[in-house]
């Protein structure tokens, strides 16, 4: 379904940029996510899709409404400063519950320094 | 004509997300161990964000915003709620 909404070109543009920019920032997290080897290793990757993937959509999207509607309309940033904030808040808990589970199962973990 | 690129590049964008998650899935069925499971599902969560943005830019409503609000605070919330559930073996104490 081919279908957008009608910008002026500079817009258009802009937009169709940082859509694909972010897309791609995203996969490149998630292949990461499939690659790695050992699990904190994999904690890593997808931070990039849920930083910089997420900046930049949301980026596009307020650059597309605030055109469309010819006023500022900056409500995705919400979305970033939300996303921002948590993800290394998850990310801390689940490594933390990782080392937990590792450690007492006597397995080969990274130092506790 | 810049309106036809956009509607690609938009396109385009939708379908290289849904590889992302798909790579998140397969790490999720795949995932030796249980948080790589969570790991998994907390990355599937973001890509469904993302996807709901790029289609609230494809359709231009503000409905898909709201549901991107929804989703990553649902995400957010699940995933400490299983990584809780991972260290202690309950959630709430």
């Amino acid at each position: 379904m081919i279908q957008a909404p009608d910008l002026p070109p500079w817009a258009a543009l802009i937009v169709a940029f940082l859509v694909v920019a972010g897309a791609i920032f995203a996969l490149i997290g998630s292949l990461g996510l499939v690659r790695m080897k050992s699990f904190y290793e994999r904690v890593h990757p997808p931070t990039m899709g849920s930083s910089l993937g997420v900046a930049l959509i949301a980026l596009a999207s307020i650059i597309c409404f605030s055109v469309l509607r010819s006023r500022l309309s900056v409500h995705e940033v919400l979305i970033v400063i939300f996303v921002t904030l948590t993800t290394p808040v998850t990310f801390m808990l689940l490594g933390r519950a990782a080392l937990y589970r590792d450690r007492t199962e006597g397995a080969d973990v990274p130092p506790a320094k | 004509m810049t309106t036809l690129i956009l509607g690609w590049a938009i396109t385009v964008a939708q379908v290289l997300i849904g590889l992302a998650m798909g790579c998140a899935t397969w790490r999720i069925l795949d995932g030796p161990r249980a948080q790589d499971r969570v790991l998994g599902l907390d990355t599937l969560y973001v890509n469904a964000l993302l996807m709901l943005l790029t289609f609230g830019i494809q359709t231009g409503r503000t409905l898909y915003f709201e549901s991107a609000l929804v989703v990553s605070l649902l995400g957010f919330v699940g995933t400490v709620a299983l990584a809780k559930f991972l260290m202690r073996g309950e959630v709430i104490e």
